[in-house]
């Protein structure tokens, strides 16, 4: 069915122009949409890619100009790059940009994306050496200052980022200190369990792994260069390149005049990815889609879900699409299974499902020594999550048990199975309240005032 | 719908939740595909223009369908840049 009446015509503004943006405005004109159409983005540079980024792009094997995305058909749009949106005038249908412009719409996309959460300036911020790494430019300079020699390499946060950047250092050659605040890598991702063999990952390659420790300060040279840290067990590590991976933040400063339920957790939509007023009630012509994106997962009641996955940002792109050409009765809602992937020394690692959501875990295919193998994630002795690690080829099974909402452990049969299934507590930190952060990115910093939040990575 | 030219620039991205590391992309087109370790596939998502053929036959052998190559033939969006 091709959109309704006004669906086809009018103007619409997509605010983000990376995966997300991009791919929805591919869907738009898909979805038979021919009126006008508006892309702004921040970043000077067509949409590519970031997965790239923390690995080839590090490693020296790509060069960031050879990570941009394909266009996979014409959109006849307006480009506006290079200028970031600061905010939006939602009864006045108009976008403001940094550069003074004002953008009008009738329909508006919200696919703005997460930035790096920084580095405290009163803790060294500042110093010269310290990355972050979310964006081109962000891993143009951290390759630059990998290639010029440092003796050793800290990366904060031991989550997929974290670990990701590590395992490029150590292809380097270079030292390499990971600082975790919990007691394995990926453990708010992953939990302790799984989290364990992450860390023999790490300590095979021949990475100083530091757990249960966090950086109290970065300090530097007069010169305002980053020359050691000061860790929270007391040790002062010396080092001349800092990489800041403890998670994501949402681009929703632009938004914080709006009417839109919006803050550092994401923008509030509700599952046709139409935008949320505070009172919870529907914004008319706003819609978010990606990794900004804060919607409740049927799959997954009780908490709203933002997903940093690069499956979601491409999916949400169509439902959101496809939803703003169309009559609320024909809206699709958003609800996909969450799915992510790693690669870190040189180990290929895929999720399916929330494992952050699990009380227990079991290994159900191959074994933890020879790091490749299956977890299987239980709630409540329902299946939620799988994990599969240098077995890319067996988690459709999974997936679909998920979806059917199997019980826990599941039953599979696995010729490489173990004879007898042995679940055992998952072993996440923080634990305390049911609010969890489920960012791909190392531990969850909860602020105290949080209402419920559940991300995940990438 | 009117057939398009192919675009001029050669460019393409693989879905790596859908990639199973069958490996075919890899004997289709050596100089774009590559794993690093035994499982993870690494590619340059703008390969030399040389390279299509190959490219091509990759997207055409991959058992799980995965790889997407640019369909569009508009100018890159730099290009309509309004202003800086």
């Amino acid at each position: 069915m091709g959109p309704a009446g006004r669906g086809s015509v009018g103007r619409i503004v997509v605010v983000g122009a990376s995966l997300a943006g991009l791919r929805a405005a591919e869907a738009l004109r898909d979805e038979g949409f021919t009126g006008d159409l508006t892309l702004i983005g921040d970043e000077p540079h067509e949409p590519y890619d970031r997965p790239p980024l923390s690995k080839a792009v590090l490693s020296g094997w790509l060069t960031t100009d050879h990570t941009v995305l394909p266009r996979v058909r014409n959109i006849d749009a307006r480009w506006l790059l290079g200028s970031a949106a600061t905010g939006l005038d939602v009864p006045g249908r108009q976008v403001a940009l940094a550069d003074g412009r004002r953008v009008d719409f009738d329909r508006l996309l919200i696919a703005t994306g997460t930035h790096a959460r920084p580095w405290p300036e009163r803790a060294g911020g500042g110093l010269h050496g310290v990355h972050v790494l979310r964006s081109r430019d962000d891993a143009d300079r951290l390759r630059a200052a990998l290639l010029s020699g440092p003796r050793r390499v800290l990366v904060i946060g031991g989550g997929f980022t974290g670990g990701e950047v590590a395992s490029a250092c150590r292809d380097l050659g270079l030292n390499v200190t990971v600082t975790q605040r919990s007691g394995a890598p990926l453990a708010s991702a992953l939990g302790g369990v799984i989290g364990r063999v992450a860390a023999d990952l790490h300590r095979d390659a021949g990475v100083d792994l530091r757990l249960n420790t966090t950086v109290h300060a970065l300090e530097g040279d007069p010169a305002g260069r980053l020359r050691r840290a000061r860790l929270s067990d007391g040790t002062v590590l010396p080092a001349e390149v800092a990489v800041v991976a403890t998670g994501a933040v949402a681009n929703t400063e632009w938004l914080a005049d709006s009417i839109l339920a919006a803050d550092h957790r994401g923008v509030r939509c509700d599952g046709a990815c139409r935008a949320l007023a505070a009172d919870g009630t529907v914004v008319e012509d706003v819609f978010a889609a990606g990794d900004v994106a804060r919607w409740p997962h049927p799959l997954f009641p009780g908490h709203p879900l933002r997903l940093d996955h690069w499956d979601n940002a491409v999916a949400q792109a169509r439902t959101a699409a496809h939803n703003m050409t169309h009559d609320p009765l024909d809206h699709r809602i958003h609800q996909p299974l969450p799915a992510f992937w790693s690669n870190q020394f040189g180990v290929n690692l895929k999720s399916v499902g929330l494992p952050t959501i699990a009380d227990q875990v079991v290994v159900t295919q191959g074994s933890f020594d020879q790091h490749r193998f299956v977890a299987a994630y239980g709630q409540r002795g329902r299946l939620v999550g799988a994990v599969a690690v240098d077995s890319p080829r067996v988690l459709n099974g999974y997936a679909a048990l998920i979806e059917a909402r199997a019980p826990f452990p599941p039953v599979l049969n696995a010729p490489d199975g173990p004879a007898q299934l042995d679940p055992v507590d998952a072993e996440f930190p923080h634990r305390a309240s049911p609010e969890h952060s489920v960012t791909r990115d190392s531990s969850p910093h909860i602020p105290a005032t949080a209402g419920p939040v559940l991300t995940a990575h990438q | 719908m009117i057939r398009q030219s192919p675009p001029e620039t050669l460019r393409l991205v693989v879905d790596l939740n859908r990639c199973q590391s069958y490996g075919q992309c890899v004997y289709a087109a050596p100089t774009v595909f590559r794993f690093h370790g035994e499982e993870s596939l690494e590619y340059d998502y703008a390969p030399d223009a040389s390279t299509r053929h190959e490219v091509e036959r990759a997207a055409a052998a991959c058992p799980v369908q995965a790889i997407t190559l640019s369909g569009a033939t508009e100018a890159s969006p730099l290009s309509s840049r309004q202003d800086q």
